[in-house]
């Protein structure tokens, strides 16, 4: 059924042309080409220091590119000011690394943050109870709600900050390494919580990620940054038969076949999810 | 594409609301407020018209249907799904914990501040006694004084902080000679202006106001600096390999202070006495040369001694504070600025304190 399933218009959510971005003398990505289809669940992988938190950020338009245009919803996300560009803001919801939660609010605060900020209208009481459930389905303990952050662990801090981001029932959802710092537990219910809710919403995904065992087991497809470019997206599969010495390495690395082993058989394209219910 | 507004209505025979348009937080618009209304007695939620659903919708539904006891259909497979996570969800989360009754919370606050401060008080006197033996540690053994470091120190408390600490104390000190040449002058007794300029700069202000400064300057930059330090746990990786962050870090920039906070206080007073001079000059008609010779029949030596022996002792408490506050670092960059804030605050009430006790203590051994 149709319900809550992206359109299906091949029209993708995000699209990236002929991105450059340099700091300075460093040139981080020239001549970058990416799509995100709607409702894929989208892994980006690179090396160290080969752009992939900056490719978030000029998407998001934190970063200013030295050239290239970038349409997210088909709407431009360059030199957009923060009051500007509003439909995109409220259709997105983004998970830093550390989780960037406001200091002086409690967990369930910040939570409320966005929806206080683009709908005034609610009433208090409907605020409090949406922020109480997106709090216990981002995985928290109740009882981490009146918290404030500098009270939280490091994976703590990264589900409340995933609370924040889903705060508006998002349709893009866009995620720093999520599962970075997590212990094996926590970032494997990390990625069944990005499963389960990618399925729940009909949310995509945008994954930055260095964790193989996260590829296996959300991502449709994954894209590999190199050389400056995306130099490859696609499936597992799709990415195993090219001849790229960085791609060969990484996924068939000893960490790569681990991962292959742990997640067989891998994910196909199109595969319906059945997690957790 | 705009979807329509989420609506329910009403079968006439009764039991069932019928929902339709889109449930989701940006289309739900007063629907809650409107199921709110609904008073008698609903059996089922019948959601198979609906265009579309999100958490928020999801949210509204099970609220209602909790409440009325309600059964809801004619979700499709996903949109169930969505529902489930949702209801599941539903526990009590506070916003922030309950506020206490406030008399209970100020008196609280009052006696968590007094047992703070004597903390704190315990806890320097710690830290200067584990600086002490530190130095009496390398006193043995010289070969682990960090020659380096400390001379580095040097140059930042000390050299760099000539232009300001001068600017500084030369226009005090043009202050000091313009006041009480205003009050002095009511009684004809201009001439003792250079009195006070003299002797004020040497005994108190000169030393006082060097205090405050290198405080500001490098006790909050020490407070600062470990703190981070210990934030990014270089701290404990030089505990690890055996070197004592007491013994690197606080003993140079600690004996950095008190070395240069005589010399910056010396020449504090001096470009202060020349400020006082130059406006005796321009505006009572003293020339440099009385001036000077004035200077040397009213202000004793010991004057000097008084402002040279006090300040060592400033130095001292402005490193330890600012050193301390920034070991006492953990977890958060928040507390940095905090510990920061701290640490100047309570090197300038100590100084200020200490000076009172000094200004006794001189009067009582006669160095008036």
């Amino acid at each position: 059924m149709a319900l809550n399933r992206a359109p299906r218009s091949e029209e993708p959510v995000i699209r990236v042309r002929g991105l450059r971005n340099t700091f300075g003398e460093a040139v981080i990505h020239d001549d970058l080409d990416l799509d995100v289809r709607p409702g894929e669940i989208l892994g980006v992988v690179g090396g160290s220091g080969t752009g992939k938190s900056v490719l978030m950020r000029s998407i998001i338009g934190l970063q200013p590119p030295a050239a290239g245009s970038i349409e997210v919803f088909g709407e431009n996300t360059i030199g957009r000011e923060e009051t500007e560009a509003v439909d995109i803001r409220k259709r997105w919801g983004i998970l830093f690394q550390g989780g960037a939660l406001f200091s002086t609010l409690t967990v369930s605060e910040n939570v409320q943050v966005p929806l206080k900020e683009f709908y005034p209208g609610l009433d208090e009481q409907l605020l409090q109870e949406i922020a109480g459930y997106k709090v216990v389905m981002s995985g928290l303990a109740p009882d981490a709600g009146p918290k404030y952050p500098a009270e939280l662990s490091g994976g703590m801090k990264k589900r409340a900050g995933l609370a924040r981001a889903l705060a508006l029932d998002p349709e893009l959802l866009f995620l720093d390494e999520p599962t970075a710092g997590l212990d094996p537990i926590g970032a494997a219910a990390f990625d069944e919580l990005t499963a389960s809710l990618q399925k729940t919403l009909g949310l995509t995904v945008f994954l930055i990620t260095h964790d193989l065992d996260t590829l296996y087991a959300i991502c449709d497809r994954v894209a590999v940054l190199a050389d400056q470019r995306v130099i490859a997206v696609g499936t597992i599969p799709e990415l195993l038969a090219l001849d790229h010495p960085w791609i060969q390495e990484y996924f068939n690395g000893p960490r790569g076949r681990n991962a292959v082993k742990a997640a067989d058989p891998p994910r196909m394209p199109g595969r319906t999810r059945k997690r957790g219910s | 594409m705009m979807s329509a507004h989420a609506d329910f209505s009403r079968a006439d025979t009764g039991g069932t609301l019928s929902f339709t348009g889109d449930l989701s937080l940006a289309r739900i618009g007063d629907l809650p407020a409107r199921l709110a209304a609904v008073s008698d007695d609903v059996k089922t939620l019948d959601l198979s018209q609906i265009d579309r659903i999100d958490t928020v919708g999801a949210w509204v539904i099970h609220r209602f249907a909790r409440d009325h006891g309600a059964t809801v259909e004619g979700l499709g497979e996903d949109a169930q799904y969505l529902f489930d996570q949702v209801a599941a969800a539903e526990q009590p989360v506070a916003l922030r914990d309950p506020p206490q009754d406030p008399f209970q919370r100020v008196v609280g606050e009052v006696g968590d501040a007094v047992v703070q401060a004597g903390h704190t008080l315990y806890g320097l006197l710690g830290f200067l006694g584990a600086t002490i033996i530190a130095f009496a540690n390398v006193a043995l053994h010289p070969r682990r004084f960090r020659f380096n470091a400390t001379v580095h120190r040097f140059e930042v408390v000390g050299v760099s902080a000539l232009g300001i600490i001068g600017l500084m104390s030369f226009l005090i000190g043009i202050v000091i000679a313009q006041q009480g040449a205003v009050q002095l002058r009511q009684f004809g007794a201009e001439i003792f202006t250079i009195n006070l300029v003299g002797r004020i700069t040497l005994r108190e202000l000169g030393v006082l106001m060097t205090a405050i400064m290198v405080a500001g300057r490098s006790g909050s930059a020490f407070a600062a600096q470990i703190g981070t330090m210990k934030l990014t746990e270089e701290i404990d990786a030089m505990r690890t390999i055996g070197v004592s962050p007491i013994e690197a870090l606080v003993l140079p920039r600690t004996i950095s202070v008190v070395l240069m906070m005589p010399l910056l206080g010396f020449y504090s007073s001096l470009v202060g006495i020349i400020g006082g001079c130059l406006l005796c000059w321009v505006a009572l008609d003293i020339p440099p040369i009385t001036f000077v010779q004035k200077i040397r029949e009213v202000v004793p030596l010991t004057d000097l001694w008084v402002g040279l022996i006090k300040a060592p002792v400033f130095g001292a408490i402005i490193a330890i504070a600012g050193c301390y506050q920034g070991m006492l670092v953990e977890n958060d960059a928040e507390q940095v600025g905090h510990r920061t804030t701290t640490a100047v605050v309570q090197a300038i009430f100590l100084v200020i304190v200490v000076d009172a006790f000094f200004a006794v203590f001189f009067e009582q051994i006669g160095w008036l």
